[in-house]
């Protein structure tokens, strides 16, 4: 069904073993030469620094990402096996489940988020990217981190959720928590959990079903309890995870998007002159500069990938965002190319457990490169990105640019 | 209000016939299954968006478990395959339903006709209109007898059931059956296309009255057959598009320097939802309600084609 998954007999060719530590703060500064010595390695190689099998390529991490019965996630998607280690958080009904337990679960949140709705929160969206994008362009020079990625993915996503406006500062470290926690217990992880009985705890209320708005997204996750289609608790835990996986990631991949084109100035051009290439141009962002870098599986059976025997209740690591620079995929991997047809790329994952938000989040990054399109002709980086070390996540925390505004066009 | 959906698990899996593996199922909580009578099915949801439907074909009376049987079809994306050569006893698997559209109506007597795996709806039928008396026969058809399932549950009603497989007996013949019939018999049929068309046939103008059939046929098949050629219309860049048989519309927008988004290729992510400004499209993507294919302003263009002749599309 799935190329590299066959259950053949017999003994593969050795493979090859690499003492890297993907979690230290030296490999996140700097993922990609060593995701192409990982990639060149061989498709499946071993990681001996926490004894776990791990690929960069992307046949492979597509074959294990759409493979959920060989690959499983229902013992943990980070580096704990939820069968050997208590998991630090209750385990998300998404994300950490398999079918059958998993297929209610995503059903209904495919539904809260259906293309429909999504569409739906367009007008919102687009305006709150006008109104802030404008406000910036003015200004001529801003950090399209702190001012611009981190401002409106927190303003229009809470709204559309029935969020209450107080303690939104929150919810970054709660993303930041749920990402890190992923990882091993480096500090890091440790950083990130500093806070987290009293981020927690304001979650938990500000989640509540009354705190939440009518009309939001909350509110129809709710909505489904009262069928019986989901128990209250999972109503409650589904809007929780809704905010853990909603904000930083588009935090980051905004702030990606912004960079990058900020560094690849013909690209921008292109965009400025033509703003329907403004999604096209934040999907490609995505493959190149993967806001989520990478997530664990565990073997369920012994499996066959990419001619290596993986025995049962093996933890491997699959590098989303090395799978999507690999040159057997990709022609250029390591151009942004924003008329790229990206296709394939497994930036939102793929399969049953690709992101369910995904919609939602390309309406963000449409919106808000639209706007900018519309009225910068040119964006020029002032200083270079200050990257933001994540056990999960590839973003910065900050990326000055200056803009140039664009000439008044006629319609 | 939304049917049942319930996790049940595999008590057993047995190979009943060349082609057929029998499944029992027993509810994962051990409750009693939901009720169900003659003639209903339902739904296995296997993962990856694939659903299948299958008849119940034990006993009505027994709570505890749900028989079904499993004909491996060739598929593209291997629903049947998965359950004979991947699911095993003990595996936890979502059911939907039951649901019935093959109700067993009152009737003095009954003719059964079976082609292949059609039997697995009719043997509860059978069942009970044995048990209750009414006279009944049953014609039932197949490859070849090894292919040929549950004739071991059929044995005890002895000459009321005729086994014709086609390597012994040819074609069925239908109309020599059918002269049984009274004024107030109902035929009941389940079977492949062709079976049920020439009962149809043979039933003639009393086929409205008399005939009840249920149809297996997998969505997939239909389309196979109605891939045609149809004109895209992109309202925003003024192009015309020509899409045929063997090309999607996706394809051919992507081809034509169009700018769009696409993932999956398959219809199940909705990246490539369009919005449809005329025509009538052909809805073959996994996301959709009824209603919003009924609505008709959206398609997935990787999957999706054209029940007319025209699509203008909002590109």
């Amino acid at each position: 069904m799935t190329s590299g998954t066959t259950t053949s007999s017999g003994p593969g060719p050795s493979v090859p073993v690499l003492d890297d530590d993907p979690f230290s703060r030296s490999f996140l500064a700097d993922p990609y030469p060593r995701h192409e010595r990982m990639r060149e390695a061989g498709p499946v190689i071993r990681l001996s620094h926490y004894g776990i099998w791990t690929s960069a390529r992307h046949e492979q991490v597509f074959a294990a990402l759409t493979d959920w019965r060989a690959f499983s996630s229902a013992s943990g998607v980070g580096l704990a096996d939820f069968r050997k280690e208590k998991p630090w958080r209750v385990p998300s009904l998404l994300l950490e489940a398999d079918p059958p337990d998993h297929t209610r679960v995503r059903e209904v949140m495919t539904e809260v988020l259906s293309s429909r709705r999504v569409r739906g929160l367009r007008e919102e969206f687009a305006a709150a990217a006008e109104a802030l994008v404008g406000d910036l362009v003015e200004r001529g020079a801003f950090d399209a981190v702190r001012d611009l990625a981190e401002v409106f993915p927190l303003r229009v996503f809470p709204d559309a959720l029935g969020l209450p406006e107080q303690g939104r500062e929150n919810l970054m470290p709660y993303g930041g928590m749920a990402f890190n926690g992923f990882g091993p217990r480096n500090d890091l992880f440790h950083e990130a959990m500093a806070d987290a009985a009293r981020i927690q705890e304001w979650i938990n209320e500000a989640c509540r079903r009354e705190n939440l708005a009518a009309g939001g997204l909350g509110q129809d996750i709710w909505a489904f309890a009262d069928t019986g289609r989901i128990t209250p608790e999972q109503a409650a835990m589904l809007v929780r995870s809704l905010l853990s996986a909603g904000i930083d990631t588009t935090v980051y991949a905004i702030g990606n998007a912004l960079a990058a084109l900020a560094a690849h100035p013909g690209q921008w051009a292109r965009v400025h002159e033509n703003p329907a290439l403004a999604k096209l141009a934040f999907e490609e962002a995505i493959r190149f500069e993967s806001p989520v870098q990478t997530f664990f599986r565990t073997t369920t059976r012994p499996v066959d990938l990419g001619g290596v025997r993986i025995g049962p209740g093996e933890k491997i690591l699959l590098f989303l965002g090395a799978a999507n620079r690999d040159p057997r995929k990709w022609i250029n991997p390591h151009t942004l190319d924003v008329t790229r047809r990206t296709a394939g790329h497994v930036g939102f994952g793929t399969g049953i457990h690709g992101c369910v938000g995904q919609q939602v989040a390309r309406l963000e990054g449409d919106v808000v490169l639209t706007a900018l399109a519309r009225r910068a002709a040119t964006l020029t980086p002032t200083a270079a990105p200050e990257p933001r070390p994540n056990n999960t996540l590839r973003g910065f925390s900050s990326a000055p640019i200056r803009v140039e505004k664009a000439a008044v066009r006629s319609r | 209000m939304r049917e049942p959906e319930f996790v049940t698990v595999v008590r057993e899996k047995t190979v009943v016939s060349d082609g057929v593996v029998g499944l029992v199922l027993g509810h994962a909580e051990g409750t009693p299954l939901p009720s169900w009578r003659p003639g209903a099915h339902i739904d296995l949801v296997l993962g990856d968006g694939l659903v299948r439907q299958y008849s119940l074909c034990g006993d009505p009376a027994d709570p505890s478990a749900y028989r079904l049987g499993v004909l491996r079809e060739p598929d593209g994306r291997g629903g049947s395959s998965y359950v004979h050569d991947s699911l095993s006893t003990g595996d936890r698997i979502l059911v939907r339903g039951p649901r019935n559209h093959f109700e067993l109506e009152d009737a003095p007597s009954y003719l059964f006709v079976a082609g292949g795996i059609g039997i697995t709806p009719l043997l509860p039928m059978i069942a009970e209109v044995d048990a209750g008396g009414a006279g009944w026969r049953l014609l039932y058809g197949g490859r070849t007898r090894r292919s040929m399932a549950f004739l071991d549950v059929l044995d005890r009603y002895g000459d009321r059931v005729l086994v014709r497989p086609q390597d012994e007996h040819g074609l069925l013949d239908l109309r020599g059956f059918l002269e049984e019939a009274t004024r107030d018999t109902l035929v009941y049929g389940c079977g492949p296309e062709p079976l049920l068309t020439a009962l149809e046939d043979a039933c003639g103008a009393r086929a409205r009255e008399m005939l009840r059939v249920e149809r297996f046929t997998p969505r997939e098949a239909i389309h196979d057959d109605r891939d045609g050629m149809f004109e895209v219309v992109l309202a925003q860049s003024g192009l015309t598009l020509t899409v045929g048989p063997g090309q999607t519309v996706l394809e051919c927008v992507e081809a034509a320097g169009i700018p769009v988004l696409s993932s999956c290729q398959e219809g199940t992510c909705g990246t490539c939802e369009t919005d449809v400004l005329e025509g009538t499209p052909d809805h073959r993507d996994s996301l959709l309600t009824e209603d919003e294919r009924a609505e008709g302003t959206t398609m997935m263009i990787c999957v999706s084609r054209c029940l007319g002749e025209r699509l203008v599309l909002d590109l």
